[in-house]
């Protein structure tokens, strides 16, 4: 047993799972912010967004020595690997939570006007996309993963439906033009965050099955046995 | 060229104690194949096996079938002439230390009677250059023995001796243990080249060395051959838990 690469795949798991609990916290600060147009919230995610970014790099920092210095192979390969893009994803998605905050620190200088969208409600599926990523991640399961991506669809539907919603507004009510094109920003950082969160749960299937299922392409587990000599 | 190799329910012992149990392996010509495993899974008795050099252990004997290339290796074939057909390179470098440079990659094509010694000229330049070496004792290969060479030097030396009698299959019996990692680096280069002209079986402890230097990778243990795919699946993604237990460290 190699006790200390494996104490130092448990280190990298567990900022792993801080980075992912700062990210889901931003996403949840910002989507309630923009319900509430609290500016506190808004300053907090901003204030928060440099903690994710130093964690991001001392993740890279900590996955990059494990593999110079341990050569991981098989799935500890793939669980670095994971985790680097997993980590990547997880700062993006605090950027997006950063873009939320940024429209609704905008909103808040204007008059409030009834919208027909449901941002809540799309807030509320990008999280859960996160937040079950992120279980899939703890669990080390690839079929809490693959719940994951079949909800990216959903929350694609809600972004479209916003912006066709939302252009008919501006058309029809011009003066309220500025809100709606805000609430459509934030419609397309939501759905930015569903990405990320889909993007994590393609990496826990290909750490946990060694197949790549990215951009709708399922591939089995690499380097197919097609051309291997026999072996009985 | 190199030649293909079949094993088919090779089993061996060392007197009573059985060592493979019924390997059955089909190797690619002109690829490098490694067989990897822990120390006593039977790695190195395999290769010794492919070439009948595991008979010269006292009351050490095989059975099953072997066919390297279009030769029976147990049925109808001397030893002799089956090790003309196999080389081989050891965990040492192992140069005759009294002949020279030159009569130590000489030495087997001697042995079988070959004297012209222009031919034996263009034999021994062109092994010594297959093996890398040339270049480094061109001026001295005549007067230098082989033993004055470093030790990375000497293992390039036993590889051009081995392949100067024109073998078809070269093993490799974790032929970089003791060299340092510019003597490795330039081994595992030369296996590169080497394989477009020879089928090359290597065992090694080094999971690296296997990844970097093979395209298929067989798994041993204990005397069993658990699995054998190519190096890339063995290495990101093994079929069999115990596979993944031993390249990942988790044995024991």
């Amino acid at each position: 047993m190699r006790t200390r690469f494996q104490q130092g795949l448990d280190e990298l798991r567990a900022r792993l799972l801080r980075m992912g609990g700062l990210a889901e916290q931003a996403v949840d600060r910002a989507c309630q912010a923009y319900q509430d147009r609290d500016l506190k919230r808004c300053h907090l995610v901003l204030e928060n967004e440099s903690q994710i970014n130093a964690m991001e790099r001392e993740i890279d920092e900590l996955a990059f020595d494990l593999l110079a210095m341990q050569q991981p192979m098989a799935v500890d390969l793939r669980f670095i690997l994971a985790v680097t893009k997993i980590n990547s994803d997880l700062e993006r998605v605090g950027d997006q939570a950063v873009n939320i905050a940024e429209r609704v620190m905008d909103m808040a200088e204007l008059p409030v006007v009834e919208l027909p969208v449901d941002i809540p409600r799309m807030a509320a599926a990008s999280s859960a996309m996160v937040r079950r990523a992120l279980e899939s991640f703890i669990e080390g399961k690839a079929e809490l993963a693959q719940a994951v991506l079949e909800m990216d669809n959903v929350v694609d539907r809600m972004r479209d439906e916003a912006f066709i919603t939302l252009v008919k507004t501006m058309n029809e009510q011009p003066e309220k033009t500025r809100q709606a094109l805000d609430a459509l920003l934030v419609a397309r950082n939501l759905e930015r965050v569903a990405d990320h969160a889909t993007n994590i749960a393609e990496d826990v299937i290909f750490w946990v099955r060694g197949a790549d299922v990215r951009h709708n392409v399922p591939q089995e587990p690499a380097a197919a046995a097609q051309e291997v000599p026999e072996a009985r | 060229m190199g030649v293909g190799i079949q094993v088919d329910k090779l089993n061996a012992w060392f007197g009573k104690t059985q060592a493979l149990y019924d390997i059955s392996i089909n190797v690619s010509a002109n690829h490098a194949t490694a067989v990897i495993g822990p120390s006593g899974c039977g790695k190195s008795t395999f290769v010794r096996c492919l070439n009948r050099m595991h008979e010269t252990i006292p009351e050490a004997r095989a059975a099953g079938r072997v066919r390297i290339g279009d030769i029976d290796v147990y049925n109808g074939t001397s030893a002799v002439q089956i090790r003309r057909r196999i080389g081989m390179v050891f965990q040492k470098p192992n140069p005759f230390p009294t002949m020279s440079i030159y009569d130590n990659v000489a030495a087997g094509l001697k042995l079988n009677g070959f004297r012209n010694r222009k031919q034996l000229d263009e034999i021994v330049q062109r092994s010594l250059t297959y093996a890398a070496l040339f270049d480094e004792v061109k001026d001295t290969m005549h007067k230098k023995s082989g033993a004055s060479l470093s030790g990375g030097q000497q293992q390039r030396l036993c590889i051009a001796r081995a392949l100067a009698v024109e073998p078809e299959v070269l093993l490799m019996d974790e032929p970089c243990s003791a060299l340092d990692p510019i003597s490795t680096g330039k081994i595992e280069e030369l296996i590169f080249q080497l394989k477009e002209k020879f089928t090359i079986v290597i065992v090694t402890h080094n999971m690296q060395q296997a990844s970097r230097v093979a395209e298929f990778t067989g798994f041993f243990l204990l005397g069993k051959l658990i699995e054998y795919d190519k190096t890339e699946k063995i290495f990101t993604n093994p079929s069999d838990k115990r596979t993944e237990d031993y390249i990942t460290g988790r044995f024991g």
